[in-house]
């Protein structure tokens, strides 16, 4: 199937001024493997293909292709109403609703200049960090199963995680497609049965991430097999539009969360973690740290939520007609910057609807990282990204 | 944080002639931006990005949006001179009517840039660019030297929307498959009943089928006559 390839001696032409790192030579004349890397590899979580140029077990061309999953939500949002596409923004990234409903109220927000009672913004950030921790354990559990760590690792991450996938249950009715924030609030109020089961269950998250922490830390293949792999300059991670623990893990200190201050964040007290170095370790253990700074923000949250509505009752969700005008709204996703850009004409449906997503944009370095390393590292260094097809094709 | 209006007079004085236009927006967002001629784009761009002041470092978003061609009609008072007979006298007379007229504004294909500072912490300012029409003069000039995060996103620009990105490092569609020829995001899209439709046989055993039948029909048909001069 995969037929040896002749390539000339310089693989990719770049044009002047192309700030990527200059590309490998193939050594003289050798012959180069063209390889297929998915549409169905395990390790592409998902429809993902890479198109790679090997020469011997090195990668001198990488080139992703997707598309695979694309439903172009972008225009079946055009056909219907505002609050008609909530649900589906649901099914961008999968794993992470709470903060796709986010994105898409607070744009819708923005558009309307809708204000949110306080104890729905205090919902939104439980919710918000509940759904970062949950995603940063199991995108670390997924990576060390692509180092071949089969089952053990990410069943660890996916016990804690079926916790608070059940406080979604508890409290929306569903695990994963929870449709649950309306512009202008969120859809149920809280129990006070609830918030003490998600205190119990915050209340368990240090001791695990501890746990976790400690089987990964000490181990030696994890080390070798991740430090210094995959290196991203912060000058390029910033240039590329990178985001989210990427960035960060490159050692730019940028967290929409500190810079916008949007919903009530400016309220708690949280550290962003940098890494120092931008390779795949780095990246891995800012998700670990960053779980730990959202721990401290669901205490403070759980403990100080006020009494109140959840939804301004005069706040207009069925038949929303904003006035003209646009609106870019973003938030601090677990995967990045997630963005939601919104033109009305007045009528009942958005004129124009775009989803910035981080896990697509978060690829566009993906060839400058894997260049000159081996193809097993292709699969770290694709894990280290932590994408969703769902949100990368829409 | 500049104001719009500062960083037009910034861009001014840094390039003359650049020619940017304020595009206001009604919304509560209040997010105003700032419309570029292609010609200057690549240049106003880099110095977004390099103003120490302004610090735009980081391209966020890059969107495509479609504006049709759109009907307008308005009524319009005019003032006709009209012959009439006034008591058998012929008088020319002047008559206001009000008429309804319509005009076609031009359609245009727009590509919208959000850009932050992730140096000074500061953002977005808006930059948005139109090509000529929707049909043949859909160029604009592509941004990803400027900030690498545009090369996807203008692909997927291209892809759904049409707008050719001249000196785009790798201009080729990004989410819909390689030989699909339409642009689904353009307003004026209309989906296929079946994205994957093959013309199966059924045509051709069609047109078999009626050739067989007419030339049955015409020997039946003259069997008739002969049993018919038989008689």
């Amino acid at each position: 199937m995969n037929q040896p390839h002749s390539y000339s001696s310089t693989v990719t032409e770049r044009p002047e001024g192309w700030n990527r790192p200059a590309p490998i030579e193939s050594r003289g004349e050798r012959e180069l493997l063209e390889v297929a890397m998915g549409p169905h590899h395990p390790s592409t979580h998902g429809v993902f293909r890479m198109d790679l140029a090997l020469d011997g077990e090195r990668v001198v061309r990488l080139k992703p292709e997707f598309g695979y999953l694309h439903r172009n939500h972008e225009k079946i949002a055009e056909g219907i109403s505002y609050l008609a596409s909530m649900p589906y923004t649901d099914r961008l990234d999968y794993t992470c609703s709470m903060t796709n409903n986010w994105a898409y109220a607070l744009a819708v927000e923005k558009l309307t200049g809708q204000e949110v009672p306080e104890r729905a913004e205090y919902l939104r950030v439980i919710l918000g960090e509940l759904t970062r921790v949950q995603n940063h354990l199991s995108a670390i559990g997924f990576l060390i199963q692509d180092m071949g760590a089969s089952g053990t690792p990410l069943m660890y991450a996916f016990r804690q995680r079926e916790k608070i996938l059940d406080l979604f249950e508890g409290l929306t009715g569903a695990r994963m497609m929870v449709n649950y924030m309306r512009f202008g609030g969120c859809r149920v109020d809280a129990s006070p049965a609830w918030l003490d089961e998600a205190r119990k269950v915050v209340a368990g998250l240090p001791a695990f991430v501890d746990e976790f922490e400690a089987l990964l830390r000490s181990n030696e293949i994890l080390m070798a097999r991740t430090q210094g792999v995959g290196v991203l300059r912060p000058e390029l991670a910033v240039n590329a539009g990178v985001t989210g623990p990427m960035l960060r893990a490159s050692g730019v200190n940028y967290d929409i969360r500190k810079v916008d201050h949007y919903g009530i964040y400016d309220r708690f007290n949280f550290r962003v973690p940098l890494g120092d170095h931008g390779d795949v370790y780095d990246r891995f253990m800012i998700r670990l740290l960053e779980a730990r700074e959202s721990i401290k923000i669901l205490e403070a949250a759980l403990k100080d939520i006020p009494v109140g509505p959840v939804i301004d009752p005069k706040a207009k969700i069925r038949g929303l007609r904003p006035k003209p005008g646009e609106a870019y709204g973003r938030i601090e996703a677990p995967k990045g910057e997630l963005g939601f850009y919104l033109i009305s004409d007045g009528g009942p449906n958005p004129y124009r609807y775009r989803v910035r997503p981080p896990s697509l944009i978060n690829l566009t370095i993906l060839e400058d990282m894997c260049l000159g390393h081996d193809v097993a590292d292709v699969v770290l260094i694709f894990g280290s990204v932590d994408i969703v097809l769902g949100e990368v094709d829409r | 944080m500049k104001t719009v209006e500062e960083i037009k007079a910034a861009i001014e004085s840094a390039i003359p002639g650049a020619g940017v236009e304020i595009v206001p927006n009604p919304s509560p967002s209040g997010q105003h931006s700032l419309r570029l001629t292609p010609d200057h784009a690549v240049e106003v761009a880099n110095f977004l990005r390099d103003d120490a002041e302004l610090a735009l470092d980081f391209l966020s978003n890059v969107t495509g949006v479609d504006w049709p061609d759109k009907e307008i009609s308005e009524k319009v008072k005019v003032t006709h001179t009209v012959t009439k007979t006034v008591d058998g006298v012929e008088q020319s007379v002047e008559e206001t009517v009000e008429e309804t007229r319509k005009r076609v504004e031009p359609g245009y294909l727009e590509a919208v840039y959000h850009l932050y500072s992730v140096e000074k912490k500061h953002g977005p300012v808006i930059l948005r660019m139109r090509t000529v029409n929707r049909t043949d003069q859909v160029e604009l000039p592509s941004l990803t030297f400027v900030w690498r995060s545009a090369e996807f996103q203008e692909r997927e620009i291209f892809d759904l929307f049409g707008i050719v990105f001249t000196g785009h490092p790798d201009l080729r569609r990004i989410l819909m498959w390689e030989g699909f020829k339409d642009h689904p995001m353009r307003r004026d899209y209309v989906a296929p009943d079946d994205f994957e439709y093959e013309p199966t046989a059924h045509d051709g055993v069609l047109k078999r089928t009626q050739a067989h039948q007419a030339a049955a029909g015409q020997a039946l048909e003259e069997r008739h006559q002969g049993t018919g001069a038989g008689a």
